[in-house]
């Protein structure tokens, strides 16, 4: 296996030491198959155990190590070394405050999700067995199901960064997902809480959210439906 | 240290499967708090991939007896036969129950929840592989865990979030409640309640190489076991057969459901030797055997340490649709297309079948007998009911985890008027707090990281799949000599916030209970069954060993006690597959 020197330069934060952020670069040696994920264990393991980062399955399946890599927004456990130069840039996902090191609070982006209800309403009462759903009807869903709210895509569009209160392509993906699921019936109302305020028509289609999602979720795609959705039922409102 | 006093009716420890499942039963009755040590959608449930177990008889016939029956013979026999048959007739419902909470399950063409094939799982006693699991693609966790969080919510269930439970409070055989660390403001949270369900899951740090998530160290089972609580057949650890070689992570065993082989480095079949019915699908001990057999003597590919599962003769199709995850695993983390290269697999660390003892209504056990910590509950995989007993088949974990969430979410509503309202002692707190100033002052020369990888080593040379007496008693030693040396320990994080260093040598602590708890368990078994094997005791021996193994702490000692199987309907056969 080949292995090779990084050079991790990382934008350190502690709140106990003083208000200002800083970087520091960390030597290590990976061997090919290593990931990002890898180093900083490895830092945190061998040269500075107070180095904070959120991490847990290790695989990009809990969406815990969403950071900025190389001036990209990507989980640190799926990113191989050998995809990037010698001297790797880290910092915290941007737009959201940062707490320690690489570690930022998410409760802001959390709760632009809950906006949207983030949850499936059907008022009917429960048949005896499994609602129905064809397979054609579930394949609208198939990609925002996997979503696995890591803030990647949310942390990287502009307008979000221009407006904290802007509601985000990651909630608005999150709406998608119940208004385009055959069994929900609260359609109507996430619509109007996704248009009211700063929602859905802010989107510009800036496009930064296009390679954001390590998932490979097309968040555009569906931000569109979204906006049809959204025009032919005022429409109809109209008529 | 700033500290916060909280009351709920209920606290649940863990926002996995079960605690959340056991939480929105809860939540009826009461006021319900769920901390977790992560954010709750990042629980390693989300990481389960196959399937959930369940006789809906959607893609050909099928029936929860032949279900139970499976679990049974997959046990090796070990498995509680009323707690299996419950959790076997409950599975439907429970199916049925998380489709109108809106999980996303594959669908049928005529728009049924899917079924697909899986380890262990037959029609008619054992005939043949039969459609059990059910499935949403290779995200099953995943879509599951997300609706549960979603509806927990919606129903008014509190989530303290990446708070880590640094103590259980039990005084005069009560559970009076916990002590947690909030990960990002430092503060001390004092939670009283007059239930507490602990539903933690999983401990694969144990081993160097697992699927399990790097948050999954077991530090709460060893917390209660230190106070005295007993830990159930704690040998039973389950490989699992096809972790990517090297990295650990899971290819769920759906890939064999779709057709998916394993071959040598002769390029044969060669499950069709150990298990001429199941084969590629027999139950996991016995394919995770398999293939260490293989590689010992000398049919690895290349002669090393791994095989191949293939997949390439699977129409892409099918692989894009029923395994996407897993195919893209492949090319993130090998660069190879599963169906144009086999994947490179070996067995790595899995599922904990033993763990907190409970009875079918997740009451945790304070002995063999029918006594019982009052107030306390398990569930999960961190609990023992016992419906895996030696080996758990695929596709029952998650349904376990429901299962028992509820049971135990039931029984608190049903006693509710009965249960107390716990309160935490003065001298706990400070005891937590006097440990975590000791952690932070440490000055040794010993690394934590060089200790934890050392135990990782240790486990994984001397209690993985093979094991004999010398090499258990070689654990036994190094274990205590690794817990000697954490004395010597130096930390050098003095800040309380997102102090991850702090929570590790916590974690670490407990892991060497842990660990010597299942090295121990493993030595008195003389015997063969499921997951355990002993090189020296190659058999199983229903006369000696038809019992579940309670490990107790006294003092320094570990002691040990047996309870008898729950045998009610099957009698042990010898397993063939
Ligand atoms: C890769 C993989 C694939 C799998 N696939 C399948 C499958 O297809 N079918 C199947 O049936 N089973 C499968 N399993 C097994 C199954 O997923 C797990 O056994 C099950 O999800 C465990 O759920 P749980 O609720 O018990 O625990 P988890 O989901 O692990 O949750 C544990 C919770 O406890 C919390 N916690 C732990 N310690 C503390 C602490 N000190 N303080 C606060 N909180 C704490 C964590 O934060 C977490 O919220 C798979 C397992 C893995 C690893
Ligand atoms: S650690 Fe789970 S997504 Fe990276």
């Amino acid at each position: 296996m080949e292995e090779k020197v990084y050079i991790f330069r990382i934008k350190r934060f502690n709140p106990q030491s003083g208000p200002e952020s800083y970087f520091q670069d960390f030597e290590i040696v990976l061997s090919e198959y290593e990931r990002v994920l890898d180093g900083l264990l490895k830092i945190q393991s061998e040269l500075d155990p107070s180095l904070a980062f959120r991490r847990s399955c290790a695989h990009g399946i809990c969406g815990s190590c969403a950071m900025r890599i190389n001036k990209k927004n990507r989980l640190a456990c799926q990113t191989l070394v050998k995809e990037l130069p010698k001297v790797i840039t880290i910092e915290p996902l941007p737009g959201l405050p940062v707490i320690k090191d690489l570690v930022v609070d998410m409760d802001p982006f959390f709760e632009k999700i809950a906006e949207v209800m983030p949850y499936l309403i059907n008022r009917d009462p429960p048949p005896e067995r499994e609602r129905l759903q064809r397979p054609e009807d579930q394949e609208k869903i198939l990609e925002a199901i996997t979503c696995i709210l890591c803030g990647c895509c949310t942390t990287s569009c502009p307008v979000y960064q221009q407006s904290k209160d802007y509601i985000g392509p990651s909630a608005l993906l999150r709406a998608y997902r119940f208004i385009f699921d055959t069994r929900d019936q609260a359609g109507k109302e996430r619509l109007e809480r996704i248009t009211s305020k700063i929602g859905l028509f802010h989107c510009h289609s800036a496009l930064k959210c296009l390679n954001a999602c390590p998932k490979g979720i097309d968040l555009p795609a569906h931000i569109f439906k979204l906006k049809k959705l959204a025009l032919k039922t005022a429409i109809r409102r109209k008529d | 240290m700033e500290e916060k006093r909280h009351y709920f009716d209920v606290v649940v420890i863990g926002s996995g499967l079960a605690g959340l499942r056991a939480s929105i039963e809860a939540v009826k009755v009461g006021s319900v708090a769920v901390l977790t040590k992560l954010y709750p959608t990042r629980s390693h449930s989300t990481a389960a991939q196959g399937g959930i177990g369940a006789a809906l008889g959607n893609e050909e016939p099928d029936d929860p007896a032949w279900h139970t029956f499976d679990t049974v013979k997959g046990s090796d026999y070990l498995g509680d036969q009323d707690a299996i048959e419950l959790m076997c007739y409950e599975a439907i419902p429970t199916v049925i129950e998380l489709e109108h909470m809106g999980v996303p399950f594959s669908r049928t063409p005529e728009g049924k929840i899917a079924q697909r094939r899986f380890g262990g799982h037959t029609k008619h006693f054992g005939a043949e592989p039969v459609r059990r699991a059910c499935y949403s693609a290779d995200r099953t966790g995943h879509a599951v865990l997300f609706a549960l969080f979603e509806q927990a919510n919606r129903l008014g269930v509190r989530f303290f979030e990446e708070c880590q439970v640094l103590d259980i409070v039990i005084e005069d055989n009560k559970v009076q409640g916990i002590i947690a660390l909030e990960l990002k403001s430092g503060i001390l949270h004092i939670f009283e309640a007059k239930a507490v369900v602990v539903a933690v899951g999983g401990f694969g740090r144990l081993f160097k190489v697992t699927s399990n998530a790097l948050a999954s160290t077991g530090e709460c089972l060893s917390m209660l076991f230190e106070q005295g609580v007993p830990l159930e057949d704690m040998e039973f650890f389950q490989f699992h057969p096809t972790g990517i070689y090297g990295l650990g992570i899971l290819i769920t065993e759906g890939a064999r459901g779709e057709g998916g082989i394993l071959i040598n480095g002769l390029g044969e079949r060669f499950m069709e030797k150990y298990a001429p019915t199941l084969k590629d699908l027999a139950p996991r001990d016995v394919v995770a055997r398999a293939m260490l057999q293989e590689i010992r003597e000398g049919r690895g590919i290349n002669g090393k340490d791994y095989v191949y599962l293939d997949l390439r003769h699977i129409p892409r199709e099918i692989i894009e649709k029923r395994l996407p995850e897993i195919s893209s695993f492949c090319k993130i983390y090998l660069g190879i297309d599963p169906a144009e290269a086999p994947i490179p697999v070996a067995p790595t660390a899995h599922y904990a079948m033993g763990g907190i003892p409970t009875d079918i209504h997740g009451r945790v056990r304070a002995d063999i007998g029918e006594t019982f910590i009052e107030g306390l509950y398990s569930a999960g995989e961190c609990a023992c009911v016992s419906v895996h007993g030696a080996n758990r088949l695929g596709c029952n974990s998650l349904l376990d985890t429901l299962v028992f969430g509820r049971q135990a979410g039931k029984h608190i509503v049903q006693n509710f008027k009965d249960l107390t309202k716990g309160s935490v002692p003065r001298a706990r707190i400070e005891r937590v707090k006097d440990m975590i100033k000791d952690f932070i002052n440490r000055k040794g020369k010993e690394r934590l990281s060089n200790l934890r990888e050392e135990l990782q080593e240790v486990m994984t040379t001397y209690c993985s799949v093979f094991r004999d007496e010398e090499g258990l008693k070689r654990a036994i030693e190094s274990i205590r000599d690794l817990r000697e040396r954490f004395k010597y320990i130096s930390l050098r994080d003095s800040s309380l916030i997102f102090n991850q260093e702090l929570l590790n040598a916590f974690e670490l602590y407990h892991m060497f209970n842990l660990a010597e708890v299942i090295a121990q368990s493993a030595l008195m078994r003389t015997e063969s069954r499921g997951a355990h094997y002993r090189v020296d005791f190659p058999s199983r021996d229903d006369e000696a060993w038809l019992k579940h193994t309670f490990a107790f702490k006294r003092g320094e000692e570990i002691v040990f006690k047996y309870r008898p199987v729950m045998i009610t309907k099957f009698t042990p056969q010898e397993r063939k597959f």
